[in-house]
């Protein structure tokens, strides 16, 4: 069970939580809202109430039904999304930092392009020349997510192939191919982890985006064009809070969810980032009267009191 | 080496729509009656009946003497177009940028310092929140809880008769408050998030151990030794968002009818404004490009060490 260690931390469980309930949602959202979405159920932009806890949308549809059938979308972009960037990014990198010269010199051309390509923009470009269709805006955000990845797969590559047992596995003539699938690829498994978690992030966000400017499936509900609907169709001015608040909130909520697994894996992989060498604050030393018959008031505790996160680390210099 | 990646860039954008399928006489040619011969004119006449590498020649000459081309749609040259729109987003990009740099950093680096206590978790968590919330939505919040305050959109008041200067400045910046504040809010959880990272990365090394070692205070080693340290990825990181951010901001313009860039890429889009489009491209790549040079001549002012 090593590898569920990082479940320990308290963060890390929370944002796990939080992905599996929507997933859950996604799988199940036809059951726990068996017919109401997609259906007029009440008045335009009804308010909440028990029947419809979340109220109603611009057509009179129930916004919890909608949320939940929406987070099948949104997973599906993000996971898909994500998957494409991971796979052409991998490829990318691991090529351009393996194969060195200057196989790396145009695939890093290549990638410096799209670094630079005003990444929405383009996206929305090629979605509208396209056509709205869940494959496409899947295909578009996967093509323009990939460069963080590429890079940084390059770089961990590039350092990875000068290893002793890289050089030695070559020396006892193992193929390119079985270098990098046996020897490369599993050092490089948490990067890539930690950094899909951060693709999956950014390509909902970029869903959210695309469809709240026209540009999502017309045919399928996500949240981001739930937010669409409300602007466009003025929410705002009919005071409807409700139809457009949870969207945007179970957004924030997924989001968060995937940065702190991306953040959490990277800090596991790089435990560089667990210590500093800043003197300990908030430590008290307060020595107990030399008689030691009264206390002060304080702690039951005599002798010096330490208090603050690095305790130990002062129990031991003192 | 920013001018070959812009010429690089230039390139594959105009590479790019030419593969488009459907040339944009093909959208003007939708026109009831429009004979085959009145086509072949309008092509002749934007010059889309030539070779790609004579168009493409074509078009490298011209934009080496600043012409853009016209755009499709209001007939105007594109530059202008163009220029109106850059002038009209980049004051309201820069006003949120510069509360964000200033908010994040501080945030980041007090998070960083008080690493692991309530305060930090207080702070990365909502630095999180805010960096997770679409900006449109963000946008739309505010419009919903802040509409009757401020305007709810567009750029100056259309009904004020002959502004002074200073009218027009304050009515202006009246306007800019809330899509600033979306820029704003969007940028800082990621630069606040941004910053602890690389303060904590600095704060494990060991010239930080030498300065505690030498009995400094610890404002002064964040001040003096950490900071200094990790402005480098900061600065690196501003400098690109800042890039990201002019295309990006589409969707804030779009909630707040702000005429800027966003939106001219976003029309251009949707009725089909090639030239338009491919300006559009330009300018936003060229900022990016630039904004990375910048960050270069930042770090190698900041870091003795790097060397041209």
């Amino acid at each position: 069970m090593s590898q569920f260690r990082f479940l320990r931390r308290p963060a890390i469980a929370v944002a796990a939580g939080v992905l599996a309930l929507t997933l859950l949602v996604a799988l199940f959202a036809p059951l726990l809202a068996a017919g109401e979405a997609g259906r007029r159920v009440g008045p335009v932009f009804g308010g909440p109430s028990s029947a419809h806890l979340l109220g109603l949308d611009d057509a009179g549809q129930d916004v919890l039904s909608l949320l939940l059938h929406g987070a099948r979308t949104v997973l599906i972009v993000g996971a898909a999304a994500s998957l494409v960037a991971v796979l052409i990014g991998c490829a990318v990198g691991v090529l351009a930092g393996y194969a060195g010269g200057w196989v790396d010199t145009v695939l890093m051309r290549v990638t410096d392009y799209f670094l630079v390509v005003p990444a929405l923009p383009f996206m929305i470009v090629v979605a509208a020349i396209w056509g709205p269709s869940l494959d496409h805006i899947i295909l578009v955000i996967g093509l323009l997510s990939w460069t963080q990845m590429a890079r940084l797969t390059r770089a961990q590559t590039m350092s990875l192939r000068e290893r002793g047992y890289i050089v030695r596995a070559r020396g006892l003539g193992s193929s390119h191919l079985r270098i990098v699938t046996r020897h490369l690829l599993p050092h490089l498994t948490p990067l890539v982890v930690a950094n899909a978690a951060l693709t999956v992030a950014t390509a909902i966000f970029a869903e959210a985006a695309l469809a709240f400017l026209g540009l999502g499936d017309p045919t399928s509900v996500s949240w981001g064009r739930m937010i669409e609907h409300a602007f466009s169709r003025s929410a705002l001015s009919a005071g409807a809070w409700w139809a457009f608040v949870p969207p945007g909130l179970c957004i924030a909520a997924v989001v968060v969810a995937c940065s702190v697994i991306g953040q959490g894996v990277a800090e596991i992989a790089n435990p560089q980032l667990q210590r500093d060498h800043l003197p300990p604050r908030r430590v008290r030393l307060r020595a107990t009267p030399a008689g030691g018959g009264e206390d002060d008031g304080g702690g039951s505790e005599s002798g010096p009191r330490l208090s603050g996160r690095t305790a130990a680390t002062v129990m031991e210099e003192s | 080496m920013a001018l070959i990646t812009i010429f690089c860039a230039v390139s594959l954008n105009f590479l790019l729509f030419r593969v488009v399928p459907g040339d944009a006489v093909s959208n003007l040619a939708r026109v009831p009656n429009s004979t085959v011969a009145q086509q072949q004119a309008l092509r002749h006449e934007f010059g889309l009946d030539r070779s790609i590498g004579a168009q493409y020649v074509a078009y490298l000459r011209e934009l080496a003497h600043g012409n853009l081309g016209r755009s499709f749609a209001n007939g105007q040259p594109v530059s202008k177009n163009l220029g109106e729109a850059l002038g009209n987003t980049l004051p309201m990009v820069l006003l949120g940028t510069v509360v964000a740099i200033v908010a994040g950093i501080a945030t980041g680096v007090l998070g960083a310092v008080r690493r692991g206590t309530r305060t930090d978790r207080a702070l990365t968590v909502s630095s999180l929140a805010v960096y997770a919330l679409p900006a449109q939505w963000v946008g739309l919040l505010l419009l919903f809880l802040l509409g009757g305050v401020f305007p709810s959109g567009g750029r100056v008041d259309e009904f004020l008769i002959e502004p002074s200067a200073w009218q027009h400045a304050v009515d202006v910046l009246w306007h800019m408050t809330l899509p600033s504040l979306v820029v704003g809010l969007t940028l800082f959880g990621q630069y606040a998030l941004l910053t602890r990272t690389a303060t904590l990365e600095t704060l494990s090394e060991d010239y930080v151990l030498t300065a505690r070692a030498k009995g400094l205070s610890t404002p002064r080693i964040v001040r003096r030794h950490v900071l200094r340290n990790a402005m480098l990825p900061i600065s690196t990181m501003i400098a690109l968002t800042l890039g990201s951010v002019v295309g990006g901001v589409v969707l804030i313009e779009t909630v707040f009818s702000w005429p800027g860039i966003g939106r001219a890429v976003y029309s251009a889009v949707t009725s089909r404004d090639y030239p338009m489009l491919q300006g559009a491209f330009l300018v936003l790549t060229v900022v990016v490009v630039v904004c990375n040079y910048v960050s270069d001549l930042v770090c190698l002012r900041l870091d003795p060490r790097i060397t041209a």
